[in-house]
């Protein structure tokens, strides 16, 4: 074991798997020689050479084509897209072609593609540096939708994004990469390092996708969160004293609808937070979930807490970043009904 | 789908990589060597006719224009002739960019911007063009044509203001330093997406002509941005539709860390206009005057209506990519000394000199100068608020402007909100 941050982790992940098996490589912008923005892929060009972490030229839906191409002849691409806000130039891409081609050739033809991007705000990058459009992507029938909340789980989660045969949308909320945080952007730093899933297992470990993760029982409410959230969650609900289950995700496609529903159907109350905008986010489907699996044990509207329907902006990002005061609020809502 | 299927621990082949992987000019362990760039003499390309047809400026797509020689005089056909007084307008101009760059750069190293990128070394691009065109034509920047902005006279305190997201930004706080939205002086709204705005000036071009208005548009992106498909999109529409376009490619040799290697493919930028039946340009980006010639040719054609053109500007990127990145980490320090086309303020001052129409004096008392009114914009434009203690615009203000008339749902948004 090891203290690692999510950057490491990943980049442990990804060490783990182009050693084990020449098929898989890392693609992308600044990947190679500088070893990412984030420094996700420092040291795999030393380690492996340029035709293992290969740069590439500017243009997303170059890349990911480049990525299906690979994956239908026999290799398991890696992809980084520098920022979720640059992945839009590989829309069509991804959504007409890496997602559909298993569908669409009988079962022929197939890519193993694992597309990891960095995603979230509270870095003040404005809008084009800061968007969380998962629910874009789990919109679309193909492609599997993964965002870990720690170290452990982002290293566990990305190799078996990896190994996985099915493409898989990774995406990292940057905001965490350094350590947990807890929405109170005035407080020092925490390190991944003080927190024990910043504790990971060197070597190969899977964490399964498609399972979700209870990191807090109890039993008043359930809070549905992911990324970034999961520990403004936490934070909010130990700060205002609620006896709340917080359920961490980890995988939104293909969704645990059964740890889901037995939290809710336990509690009968459900908040459901996300950074991305509101309408059609994926906040939606779970409200939509949790009414029909859990509607005769519910005692309140489920909540929806989200970032607003505008633009992420440069100067009010605090104003839109889901709070924990935000958080609190919806939840008491939800505990007003007996 | 599970590792039983594809695992590395299964009997693999041992490949043998046949991949070409393109090369960098240089690295922090391996030296910059420019000595084997073709630098053709100054004065020795030919200026053809406006309305030379694609296919005879082979030469130009694959030479380098330059008018200025090493000894700061001005050679050839392309010498744009300009009179003292437009000049000494030119150096002010790069003078003024580099100051500004310089203050913005500190104010974000002490925390008081989120952000920041300068265009040191590439003055000459965003400056002698701005020059060249005429204040109706559309601009279409990217994040390292700020030089325009000065060109056509904004207020410094006005950018400063925008970078510091207060309350006298014009763009209400919404986007990052530095991405600049101007319509009083026909500057478009840059994006922090690359290369998108290429292909939209090409549009704008297209209904400057059906409107059979005299208007072009000029639009920029990187060597790096070359690679996007909107790129190919602008060349193809602009030559369908012969719109009065200049699409301009600034080679400043690198994209973050990545070389032009990458986005070359072996060639020069200009030479890809050839296959689209647009004239290619190259030109010497640190070369005032022929920036300017090269400009005004292009600008020229479009308006006797024979179309687009495009433009490569090859020059150095001296600066970091951004204030995110630190270039030592991928490429040698002393390269930009390395660099053989020098510097553009340098170049164009020895030309002034030479003419008896500068000085060393002067060139210092206006260096002083308008590191004062860095200052002074400055101070003042911290009176209208900061990043982090603001003021801002009203909180109320992140909800308009998403559609002309604010929807019913997010007017319940920001109620929640309390604003």
């Amino acid at each position: 074991m090891a203290a690692l941050n999510m950057i490491q982790a990943l980049n442990s992940a990804m060490d783990v798997l182009i050693e084990r098996d020449p098929a898989v490589l890392v693609i992308g912008e600044d990947v190679g020689y500088f070893g990412g923005v984030f420094r996700c892929t420092e040291g795999l060009y030393e380690k492996y050479g340029a035709h293992r972490a290969l740069d590439m030229p500017i243009a997303e839906g170059g890349i990911v084509a480049t990525a299906i191409g690979m994956g239908v002849n026999g290799l398991r691409p890696i992809v980084e897209i520098q920022f979720a806000d640059y992945i839009y130039p590989a829309f069509d891409q991804i959504v007409s072609e890496l997602a559909r081609l298993r569908h669409r050739s009988g079962g022929e033809y197939s890519a193993p593609v694992t597309i990891r991007t960095p995603c979230g705000g509270g870095i003040r990058g404005g809008q084009t540096h800061s968007q969380s459009p998962e629910g874009v992507f789990t919109h679309v029938c193909g492609l599997k939708t993964v965002m870990p909340s720690n170290p452990y789980d982002a290293k566990g989660l990305l190799i078996s994004a990896i190994e996985d045969d099915d493409p898989v949308i990774f995406f990292e909320p940057k905001r965490i990469y350094n350590g947990p945080f807890d929405g109170d952007h005035h407080k020092a730093g925490q390190a991944w390092a003080t927190h024990p899933m910043g504790e990971v297992p060197e070597g190969y470990y899977k964490v399964p996708l498609g399972k979700a993760s209870i990191v807090r029982p109890g039993s008043d409410v359930t809070i549905l969160a992911y990324g970034t959230m999961v520990h403004v969650a936490q934070a909010a609900v130990d700060a205002a004293g609620i006896d709340a289950e917080v359920i961490d995700l980890r995988t939104l496609l293909p969704l645990d609808t059964e740890t889901i529903a037995e939290s809710v159907q336990k509690t009968g109350r459900c908040v459901v937070i996300h950074e991305a905008t509101r309408t059609s986010g994926f906040g939606a489907e779970l409200v939509a979930e949790v009414q029909e699996s859990c509607f005769w044990h519910l005692k309140a509207p489920i909540e929806r807490v989200t970032g607003w329907d505008t633009p992420y902006p440069h100067a009010f990002e605090w104003e839109y970043f889901p709070s924990q005061e935000r958080i609190i609020e919806a939840i008491e809502r939800t505990l007003e009904t007996d | 789908m599970t590792s039983e299927t594809n695992s590395g621990l299964k009997s693999q082949p041992q490949w043998q990589s046949r991949l070409h992987v393109p090369t960098a000019s240089s690295r922090p362990d391996q030296p910059a060597d420019f000595t084997k760039l073709d630098i053709p003499p100054a004065g020795a390309a030919e200026r053809p006719a406006t309305d030379v047809p694609a296919e005879q400026t082979r030469e130009l797509a694959y030479g380098l224009v330059r008018v200025l020689d090493d000894d700061g005089k001005a050679l050839g056909d392309w010498n744009p002739q300009l009179d003292a007084d437009t000049l000494r307008q030119g150096l002010r101009h790069m003078l003024h960019v580099r100051a500004y760059d310089e203050r913005m750069f500190r104010m974000q190293r002490q925390g008081n911007l989120s952000f920041y990128i300068k265009c040191t070394g590439e003055e000459a691009v965003a400056v002698a063009q701005g020059m060249a065109l005429k204040s109706g034509d559309m601009l279409f920047p990217s994040y390292r044509q700020h030089g325009l902005l000065f060109v056509r006279g904004r207020s410094v305190l006005d950018m400063m203001c925008h970078c510091l997201s207060n309350s006298r930004d014009n763009i209400k706080g919404r986007q990052l330093p530095i991405m600049y939205s101007w319509k009083e002086g026909n500057f478009f709204s840059i994006s922090g997406n690359l290369g998108t705005q290429f292909s939209q000036s090409v549009g704008w071009a297209m209904a400057s002509a059906y409107k059979g208005e005299d208007h072009v548009s000029s639009a920029w992106v990187g060597d790096g941005t070359v690679a996007a498909a909107d790129v190919y999109h602008a060349l193809h529409f602009a030559a369908t539709y012969r719109a009065p376009a200049l699409l301009n490619v600034v080679n400043n040799q690198w994209a973050i860390s990545t070389p032009q290697s990458f986005a070359s493919t072996g060639t020069t930028f200009a030479a890809r206009a050839q296959g689209f039946n647009i004239p290619g340009i190259r030109v010497d980006g640190n070369d005032f005057l022929a920036v300017y010639a090269v400009t005004q040719w292009a600008a020229e054609r479009a308006r006797q209506g024979h179309g687009p053109t495009m433009i490569e500007l090859y020059s150095y990127r001296v600066a970091s990519h951004s204030t995110s990145d630190n270039p030592d980490a991928y490429r040698d320090k002393t390269e930009a000394e390395r660099w053989p086309l020098g510097d553009p303020v340098e170049r164009l001052k020895q030309h002034l000199i030479n003419l008896g129409e500068w000085s060393e004096e002067q060139h210092q008392a206006l260096e002083a100068e308008l590191k004062d009114e860095m200052t002074a914009s400055w101070k003042e434009a911290v009176k209208y608020g900061s990043l982090e203690e603001g003021p801002h615009w009203p909180v109320s203000a992140m909800f308009e402007d998403v559609f002309k008339e604010m929807p019913a749902h997010l007017r319940k948004q920001r109620q929640d909100l309390g604003v």
